[in-house]
């Protein structure tokens, strides 16, 4: 949701645009045993990358991606699924109460599965690419086994009786959900602080918001409560917390991946989208889910190619591994009204795709002052219908009354918040 | 065929400038309007013993008819007999269990999203073109929203400004008891959209209940020109639309199941005003003699209404047919339009036709009503013959398949349409459960013609193809039922029946000679009814003279 209030940004260090920084901000909370995690984000050893990542059993060449590092603590026989699991579960359990990103988390399943995961492993079973991975799913994903909220009171306690197309190829591909994370009502905010149920606090400064709509999923990936999650974007919804939260928030194109099983809140607009503590991270995760769905109609029919094969390894910058790309700047974000912080920021974004290779060129986008319009009336009029369904009597929360009229508009008063009614 | 439950002809008489054929009273079917809203041909047929004017009319009534002219417009609703829904995979049978044949998609569950069934598109593209309209290559689906418990979203995906088919018309013919006739009535638009649930209602009224079996099931609405101007011509209009979608097999048509369903718009304005009158909408009709009845009712509501310089007191509202007291009634008021707040459905792409697919869909068609009817015309039936024989598919088929075996077509006609026609009513079979086939039907007649059995063998040997089937050769072998045209046979025959009974002979001698059917019958009797009763006749005749 584009925030039409401004915060006050957490400027995180000078944030090397290169991932090899891991800032932990939340080491002073956790006991030793946890540290096996941060052994997985040590820097690599000086080597060459090899073939694509699905096949790499070192992940050296990668030494950013969490989900490789399990990948090879789980074939190395390093640690079990069980082991990592638990270790996550267990920061969830300290870290939850304060920071509240997640609505709900299923402890019992995520060990069930890791006990899946490791006996796979014990039968030298092909792994998929998400083995042992934890992930955190935003509340107005639907998934069978929890409830999805969607962050509102009319669907407190709601459980679908499927699973988003989404969770079910990330489920297919190895990974674990481990719960449910909070989010601004229906995805209308950008803040979190429009969830019915709690507040979520930003990792890094818990007097302040993660972002939204997504803020659970951002800060959980944040305080490394999971490895990657799935969030929804509609008007900034994965961009906007994931920059709040210091993670990787990364926007598909409407269309590459299923909207089966999300929640609806302005159709043409949304998309799920991930978090991950590393672009490696969110790129597998992305490919993990994405692809036509014939339950989706609006699903791209477009091949996915394997582009997690051709992520590089940050040691290579010499190599210029984008050469040949053309990026074009839009000439209107940079102009008059936009803080002067953001322009550099984006400025400095555009030296980093240059070092890389790319040839970086201004270009105008007269149409772009009517995006915020056009969104707007989009926005609200599918918003407003697709919530037409929440009346109380299929589903969710009902207030009962005598009069049907009142029936509605009782269920609707009462468990709607002020920004969907 | 339709069987109207007319409880008369009613009459329409509308002014022509001059009208040399108008006449008050009974008998002639209401002529054009002056009005080119359709183009109609009326056929004249004086009928001086049809019965006329209901029970709900008198005679200073009719006299204001004349001043009026009707208004009607039909909204039909077909259901789409297609295997699945329209936008899920559930199967839809009439009758299931509630809440049996549903999924989170016709539930409406959140994250749920729609599907086209693309052959949704192809039943809608081909009553597009059965109704001779325009076919939309780029049609988008829309959502209409309204609150309602059997909506399930809150809104239906429906067509609203892009239809897949306008611009067409129905030609149709009136049956002969009303007066006959052919008609043409404009189509405005066919689209596509999804039936929603049911609600049923607790008998103390205390709480209702949501069946969403229904949700989701295709429907193609199609909406006609106001053209009709008749209960009757508005009934017969339902009726063609029912028999074109069970040509096409695109629906099963029963207005029992509400697999068709009829809304119709009625008003009236006086003759020669070129603005409509108030139009008033009418639900709950269950058949087409339902239809004929309330758009009757309703009209000579609105014409007394006018009369008395009440026209104001007919208001833009919906009406209810109440089958019990014969009436409508106010259900609510229209207040205007309903804002739907239509806008594109976002979750469906735009629907894209190729004229190749289009061509396609035009050469799987098949014969259509109208056509049939014309090809029936041609070959000599009357019109009773032609709409009997046509309105029914099954019947028409069976009818043709018999021609292409050779049958004469008038004696198939007749066969069908009286000794089959009134097996078919007595055992209430259809004509695809008797036994007898359009290959033995054939053969029967041509057996008749060449003379191999009598007429009379045939209809006895009919009666047992029909109940149990068999083959028309086999059953005259073995009953030896072949036609006796021996003359000698037949004389010998004769002279037995005349030497058993003498004193008929005496009687018949001295004048009554009417005897000479009892002769002939009891010759039959002694064949066994196999005599041809031409050789018999000739025969008897002379024996009997020339005794003289």
């Amino acid at each position: 949701m584009i925030s039409t209030v401004q915060h006050q940004r957490v400027l995180l260090l000078q944030r090397h645009p290169c991932f090899l920084f891991h800032p932990n901000p939340l080491s002073h909370l956790f006991p030793k045993s946890l540290h096996t995690s941060e052994t997985l984000t040590q820097p690599p050893h000086e080597r060459p990358p090899s073939s694509p990542s699905s096949t790499i059993v070192s992940s050296s060449s990668l030494p950013t991606s969490q989900i490789l590092s399990i990948r090879h603590s789980l074939i190395s026989r390093q640690l079990s699924a069980v082991e990592i699991a638990e270790s996550y579960l267990t920061r969830i359990r300290l870290t939850n109460p304060r920071i509240r990103s997640f609505l709900h988390v299923s402890e019992e399943s995520v060990l069930k599965e890791a006990e899946e995961t490791d006996r796979k492993i014990q039968r030298n079973e092909e792994l998929g690419p998400l083995a042992g991975v934890l992930i955190g799913v935003k509340d107005n994903i639907c998934t069978v086994d929890m409830p999805s909220t969607a962050g509102s009171r009319i669907l407190e306690g709601y459980r679908p009786p499927f699973d988003a197309t989404a969770v079910r190829r990330a489920r297919k591909c190895g990974g674990i959900v481990v719960g449910k994370t909070n989010l601004d009502e229906f995805g209308m905010g950008s803040t979190t602080e429009g969830s019915a149920f709690q507040v979520t606090a930003n990792p890094w400064d818990e007097s302040r918001v993660p972002g939204g709509s997504s803020g659970g999923s951002a800060a959980a990936v944040s305080a490394r409560q999971c490895v990657v999650s799935l969030g929804t974007d509609t008007g900034g919804s994965v961009r906007q917390p994931a920059s709040f939260c210091g993670v990787v928030g990364l926007k598909p194109t409407h269309g590459r991946v299923s909207r089966y099983g999300l929640v609806a809140y302005a159709s043409s607009l949304d998309v799920i989208g991930c978090f991950g503590s590393s672009v490696a991270d969110a790129g597998i995760l992305l490919h993990a889910i994405s692809g036509h769905d014939r339950l989706d109609a609006t699903s791209s029919k477009q091949e996915v190619s394997d582009f997690t094969s051709q992520f590089t390894s940050t040691n290579f910058f010499e190599s210029k591994p984008l050469k040949g790309l053309k990026v074009g700047v839009i000439r209107e974000t940079l102009e008059d009204g936009v803080d002067r912080t953001v322009v550099s920021s984006i400025r400095a974004a555009v030296s980093h795709l240059e070092e890389l290779g790319c040839s970086v060129a201004e270009v105008s986008l007269p149409s772009f002052s009517l995006g915020l319009p056009a969104y707007y009336i989009l926005a609200s009029s599918e918003s407003s219908s697709n919530l037409s369904r929440y009346d109380g009597i299929r589903y969710g929360n009902r207030v009962a009354a005598d009069e049907l009229g009142f029936l509605y508009g009782d269920s609707r008063a009462t468990d709607l918040a002020m920004r969907s009614k | 065929m339709v069987s109207l439950l007319t409880r008369g002809f009613q009459i329409r008489p509308l002014f022509l400038h001059s009208s040399p054929s108008f006449t008050k009273r009974y008998g002639i079917l209401h002529c054009t309007t002056k009005s080119s809203e359709s183009q109609m041909v009326t056929q004249e047929k004086p009928r001086p013993h049809t019965k006329v004017l209901t029970q709900n009319r008198n005679e200073p009534l009719d006299k204001l008819w004349k001043n009026y002219e009707p208004i009607i417009g039909i909204e039909t609703h077909v259901q789409l007999s297609t295997m699945t829904k329209a936008f899920c995979g559930c199967p839809y049978n009439y009758g299931s269990q509630p809440n049996t044949n549903i999924c989170p998609v016709c539930m409406g569950l959140p994250g749920s999203l729609p599907v086209l069934n693309s052959k949704v598109i192809e039943f809608a593209v081909k009553l597009g073109l059965a109704l001779n309209c325009k076919i939309s290559l780029n049609s988008k689906f829309d959502r209409k929203q309204y609150f309602y418990p059997d909506l399930p979203k809150g809104y239906q995906i429906s067509q609203f400004d892009i239809p897949i088919a306008t611009g067409g018309h129905v030609d149709l013919d009136l049956p002969v008891e009303v007066g006959g006739g052919h008609r043409r009535f404009g189509i405005t638009r066919v689209h596509m959209e999804e039936d929603a649930g049911k609600l049923l209602h607790s008998d103390n009224g205390t709480h209702s209940r949501v069946d969403l079996n229904r949700a989701g099931v295709p429907l193609l609405e199609i909406v006609s020109e106001p053209d009709m101007r008749s209960g009757i011509e508005a009934a017969e209009y339902g009726a063609e639309l029912q028999r074109l979608v069970r040509y096409l097999g695109v629906s099963n048509g029963n207005m029992q199941e509400g697999s068709l369903r009829c809304d119709v718009n009625v008003s009236v304005r006086p003759v020669g005003q070129s603005n409509f009158g108030t139009k008033v909408e009418i639900k709950n009709l269950n058949s087409f003699s339902a239809i004929n009845r309330a758009i009757d009712y309703e009209l000579s509501r609105q014409v007394h209404l006018h009369s008395q310089g009440q026209a104001d007191s007919i208001v833009q509202e919906t009406r209810l047919w109440e089958e019990g007291t014969q009436k409508t009634v106010t259900m609510r008021k229209k207040e205007g339009l309903s804002d739907y707040r239509y806008f594109p459905e976002p979750d469906l792409p735009e629907v894209v036709l190729t004229e190749d697919y289009i061509d396609n869909v035009r050469d799987s068609l098949p014969e259509l009503p109208e056509m049939k009817r014309r090809r029936y015309e041609k070959m000599g039936l009357s019109m009773q013959d032609v709409l009997f024989l046509a309105n029914d598919v099954t019947v028409a088929e069976f009818f043709d398949a018999s021609l292409a075996k050779g049958a004469d077509v008038k004696l198939a006609a007749n066969w069908i349409m009286g000794d089959i026609a009134a097996y078919m009513k007595n055992e209430k079979v259809l004509i695809t459960e008797i036994k007898l086939t359009p290959d033995e039907l054939a053969e029967l007649i041509a057996s008749i013609k060449s003379g191999t059995i009598s007429g009379k063998i045939g209809k006895e040997i009919l009666f047992e193809l029909i109940a149990k089937g068999g083959k028309v050769k086999e059953l005259i072998k073995d009953k030896n039922l072949i036609q006796i045209v021996d003359s000698a046979e037949i004389e010998q025959m004769i002279d037995k029946v005349l030497s058993e009974n003498p004193k008929q002979v005496e009687q018949y001698r001295r004048g009554k000679t009417k005897l000479q059917g009892f002769f002939a019958g009891q010759v039959m009797k002694e064949s066994k009814g196999k005599a041809n009763p031409g050789v018999l006749n000739k025969i008897l005749e002379q024996k009997l003279n020339a005794k003289d």
